[in-house]
């Protein structure tokens, strides 16, 4: 057996991934140059950092936590103060490195709190993280000192020396900052996965007791894959408090631990991408169409469900499931089926919007009366007429997309088969 | 005891709630050897493997590895001290490939640890090692499917090959060739007598013919004691193990010989 | 003695709610393995339907409504549960543990908006009974109402009913040998669909019921399945889970932790001081000495929860850790 000779080419498929991120961030507010854009992606890359820093433990570590925000709240909660600090001269810090304060808190708690929490897995765990969770917040409401109670701790941003001309007031510097920020930690996490650590997180993710077996304590490494997601999740923390420049106690409660999970469920646990997709949908849903319809938080919830019951992969699976079929030359067949459930989906949508939209401006905003604006029309929602046309268009949705959604189901199920005939028949050749 | 023996049992007891499964177990296996503990269904054979591993406390007695008591030591300690485990319902890691199944064995025995700052793709030790592994064990075609959709008997070369991966040198194997065919099974005996060339060998089993192949001693363990412990050839001939496996004297044993 | 004796009536009578609530949730873990996030949407839901039906039917036939949610309201959420598990938890279960998890999770999430929808943000007016209204008794200078009384005795009733059923039917006999050993009722081929189906509705009926009492003896909003919430899982694992005794001592007990607390005023400073230690603000930690139990009160559950899951995972009573 001589020596072998190492060949590594340059993976340029890698480069030009990261590349076309990294471009992609810097080129975005360029072409959503709104006011309101600008903060929308402001949010979108501060909850990408939190939505990967979770799925650390609970796509790649296998752990199911309800008490994540603990850590991303304390890591604001420091890094306002230091924001602070640095606005009363006490601290020299350049506001650019205000989120690695954040990160250390976090993980410091990460320490402090894993130790703990890791010592159980499965639900055991997730019951203590719900406790504890609930435990900081409700301590956080003790301690107004640090706190700052129901108003919170506020700070400015514009602190402190001007970076190269820089001074973090205007939206678009603050998106570059954290845009970096979140160039840097995906780089960070991603590489995370390729590390020892991080592939032996996988392994007691899959079967704890056979990384017993093959000299790893399982408790250690969910302790030190929790520390490290907590780091992240501090980073997420300080980036938000320099975009809001301000942290209240609804940082760490149990609403944000929710949320991160949503986010980070939707968008797909078992792929490195899979965070980033659903950070992007829930801010879009908590913060876009929280603009137009006060039951935003009804329609993610059903889109939660939805996902639970019918893509736990979550949208990145989708992608990646139809992708393939793509590459088999087989999406043709799909084009009508997605068509109608597409077509049949929109109905149902439309009348289920409809009949959430009534109700809810019937018990909310009844005093203002019974007019509405929905769907950019002038209804009245108490009046009987629009109530039938609604439970009509509901009828004929939801019976039309059981009925599309059926026929999709067949010819998915026989694009798979040919799928495996191809594959075979590829496998038979070589 | 001196450092000759690899494994060393000394009074080993367990009992369930109220009922003793491992009533006193005396061994001693020098090192080196291959060694098969048999016995009929129940007597105990995975329980005490599941004792000497660290899956399962010892209510009392005392094992010993290399000499050093690990006696209550949690599995990983064990490993890391050089003894691995197989398991009889096939433990292996169904979302990796077989590759990186092999390769995560290794890691710990080569120092990585937890290591959150190597790259794993840069690892050539590791690589090497998991590439030699998967060469003996004989999956290099198989190398990155997915661990899940291996046949039966891959899965188990792979549960051997995640064994030995990490390079320890008292390896237990719990019922290999479990649900194999013949022919399979032969492979399976000629993989395990490859792997474990220079090792101390430890293995559970049913099928006499894999047993009387490859072992040096036997251990018959009936109703959690051991019985008999001698060659192959002093074991077919021990009238008790015979009445222990068929019932009464009187019947003659028809244990399969070793192929001619 | 006052405080005592009236913290101890009011300790005992929401540690018995709790129980209500527990009690359902310990049946579903321990019968499916499904920790069921969304139980307290199931308390709150059968608040509302109390309060609906009771308004509906009092307008039909005055005083009765109250009498017949109390029958009628468990009954419909006990369907809806039911209704929830046939179409949608067991999709899910075949996926495992967590993904059940997360059903029950989501469907929390949907329910609170549901609430809202239907019958807006607001508190509703739903009343006590006025033949409940009133002091049962008098302790002291205060008047113990009549409708915790009421409440205590349905949930002694409820407790009373389910040992019963437990002990001397074989109905009962089957749930026992599940609390303890599900895969092996399992294996003895008893319909493990239909018995999901019918526990988990019996035990969001359960929850439902506990609406029917609380939710107009305590405010009924929307977000009263939150505050009570995340305080029956503390019952549940404190009391040991798949314990229905556990979580009986366990929910008196927090109900009794609870009530006690807010109304204590006392704070360490002061035991320090009266050690002779000077305590003023400029001592380091002063945050914390002065802290006054009644302002504590809100996390002693979950430090209770974290030591434990600790100290003693099995809980007080349990007979599995997970």
């Amino acid at each position: 057996m001589g020596r072998t000779i190492r060949f590594a080419p340059i993976n340029v498929g890698r480069w030009f991934v990261w590349g076309a991120t990294a471009l992609l961030l810097a080129v975005l507010p360029l072409l959503f140059s709104s006011g309101f854009a600008i903060t929308l992606l402001s949010q979108m890359g501060i909850m990408v950092v939190f939505a990967l820093s979770y799925n650390m433990i609970f796509g790649q570590g296998g752990m199911l936590s309800f008490g994540h925000a603990v850590y991303s709240g304390l890591g604001a909660f420091f890094a306002i103060h230091a924001l602070n600090w640095i606005g009363a001269g006490e601290l020299r810090l350049p506001v650019t490195l205000v989120p690695l304060v954040g990160g250390v808190a976090g993980a410091l708690f990460g320490v402090v709190f894993g130790y703990v929490t890791t010592k159980k897995a499965g639900t055991p765990f997730a019951m203590i993280t719900l406790g504890i969770g609930e435990m900081v917040f409700a301590a956080s409401l003790m301690f107004p000192g640090f706190f700052g109670g129901e108003g919170g701790i506020s700070s400015n941003r514009v602190v402190g020396e001007p970076f190269l001309g820089i001074t973090f007031g205007p939206g678009i510097e603050v998106y570059y900052l954290i845009a970096a920020w979140c160039f840097a930690c995906m780089v960070a996490m991603f590489a995370f996965t390729h590390t020892p650590l991080g592939r032996i997180a996988n392994a007691v993710r899959d079967n704890p007791e056979r990384a017993e077996f093959i000299g790893y304590n399982a408790q250690r490494v969910r302790f030190f894959v929790l520390t490290v997601s907590a780091f992240f999740a501090g980073i997420a923390g300080g980036l938000s408090a320099i975009n809001f420049e301000i942290v209240t106690a609804e940082n760490v409660s149990a609403i944000r631990s929710g949320g991160v999970l949503l986010a980070t469920f939707i968008g797909g646990a078992m792929f490195f991408f899979g965070p980033i997709l659903g950070a992007v949908i829930f801010v879009f849903f908590a913060v876009a169409l929280s603009d137009y319809t006060k039951a935003w938080q009804f329609y993610l919830g059903v889109f939660f469900v939805a996902m639970v019951m019918y893509a736990p992969g979550g949208v990145a699976s989708l992608v990646l499931m139809n992708l393939r079929v793509a590459r088999h030359r087989l999406f043709g067949r799909l084009r009508d089926p997605y068509a109608g459930v597409l077509l049949s989906g929109l109905i149902l949508l439309t009348g289920v919007v409809m009949v959430v939209e009534m109700s809810y401006h019937l018990t909310l905003n009844f005093a203002a009366g019974s007019e509405m604006r929905l769907f950019g029309f002038s209804v009245d929602s108490a009046a009987p007429e629009i109530w039938v046309l609604a439970a009509g268009v509901l009828a004929a949705g939801a019976s039309s997309f059981e009925a599309m959604r059926r026929y999709f189901v067949r010819e998915w199920g026989a694009v798979q088969v040919a799928i495996e005939e191809q594959l075979q028949r590829e496998a038979g050749v070589r | 005891m001196t450092a000759t023996t690899a494994l060393n049992l000394v009074a080993l007891r367990k009992s369930f709630g109220r009922t003793e499964i491992i009533r006193g177990v005396d061994l001693s296996i020098p090192r080196g050897e291959r060694h098969a503990i048999i016995g009929p269904n129940g007597a105990g054979k995975s329980t005490l493997f599941n004792l000497v591993s660290g899956r399962f406390p010892s209510t009392s007695g005392r094992i010993e590895l290399n000499g050093e008591d690990i006696t209550g030591r949690r599995p990983f300690e064990i490993n890391r001290r050089g003894l691995a485990r197989s398991f009889q319902i096939t433990n292996i890691f169904p979302r990796m490939s077989v590759y990186e199944n092999i390769r995560c064995a290794t890691l710990y025995a080569l120092g990585y640890r937890y290591s959150c700052w190597h790259r794993l793709a840069k690892l050539a030790d590791a690589a090497e090692r998991a590439e030699a592994v998967l060469q003996r064990i004989g999956l290099r075609n198989r190398r990155d499917t997915p661990a899940a959709t291996l046949t039966y008997a891959e899965q188990r070369a792979l549960e051997i090959g995640i064994t030995i991966a990490g390079g320890a040198d008292v390896i237990l194997l719990d019922e290999p060739t479990a649900g194999m065919s013949r022919s399979e099974s032969d492979r399976a005996v000629e993989l395990i007598r490859r792997v474990t060339e220079g090792k101390t060998l430890v293995m559970v089993e049913h099928d006499m013919s894999v047993v009387f192949g490859l072992a040096d001693r036997i251990s018959v363990l009936v109703y959690g004691e051991i019985i008999a412990t001698d060659t192959p050839a002093a074991i077919r001939a021990n009238r008790a193990v015979q009445e222990a496996y068929l019932g009464t004297p009187a019947q003659e044993a028809r244990a399969p010989g070793p192929p001619a | 003695m006052e405080f005592f004796v009236v913290s101890l009536l009011n300790g005992i009578s929401y540690g018995l709610l709790l129980f209500m609530l527990a009690s359902g949730l310990t049946l579903i873990f321990s019968m499916m393995g499904v920790l069921n996030f969304a139980h307290a949407s199931f308390y709150m839901v059968g608040a509302y339907l109390a309060y609906q039906i009771s308004t509906w039917l009092d307008a039909l036939l005055p005083g009765t409504g109250y009498w017949i949610a109390l029958v009628l309201a468990p009954l419909a959420v006990g369907a809806l549960g039911a209704v929830v598990e046939r179409y949608g938890l067991r999709r899910v279960h075949r996926w495992g543990h967590v993904p059940e998890l997360l059903f029950t999770f989501g469907l929390s999430y949907i329910v609170v908006e549901l609430v809202q929808i239907i019958w807006g943000r607001a508190a509703v007016p739903y009343r006590v009974p006025p033949e409940l209204d009133g002091a049962l008794f008098t302790v002291y200078s205060t008047h113990f109402p009549a409708y915790r009384g009421f409440m205590m005795l349905v949930a002694t009733l409820m407790l009373f009913a389910i040992w019963l059923m437990l002990t001397r039917t074989r109905v009962g006999l089957v749930i026992q040998a599940a609390l303890a050993h599900p895969e092996t009722v399992e294996a003895l081929g008893h319909n493990v669909p239909r018995v999901f189906m019918l526990t988990f509705g019996g035990g969001t009926a359960l929850a439902g019921l506990a609406g029917v009492i609380g939710g107009n003896a305590y405010v009924t909003e929307p977000s009263m399945a939150a505050l009570v919430g995340a305080i029956i899982f503390v019952v549940v694992v404190v009391g040991g889970m798949g314990s229905l005794a556990g979580a009986f001592i366990a929910s008196l007990l927090i109900g009794l932790m609870q009530t006690f607390a807010i109304g204590i005023d006392w704070a360490p400073a002061g035991l320090l001081q009266s050690l002779g230690f000077e305590i003023g603000p400029a001592t380091p930690l002063y945050s914390v000495w002065s802290l006054e139990l009644s302002q504590v009160a809100p996390v002693l559950p979950y430090l209770l929860l974290v030591l434990v899951l600790i100290l003693r995972p099995r809980g007080l009573m349990g007979t599995r850790e997970n």
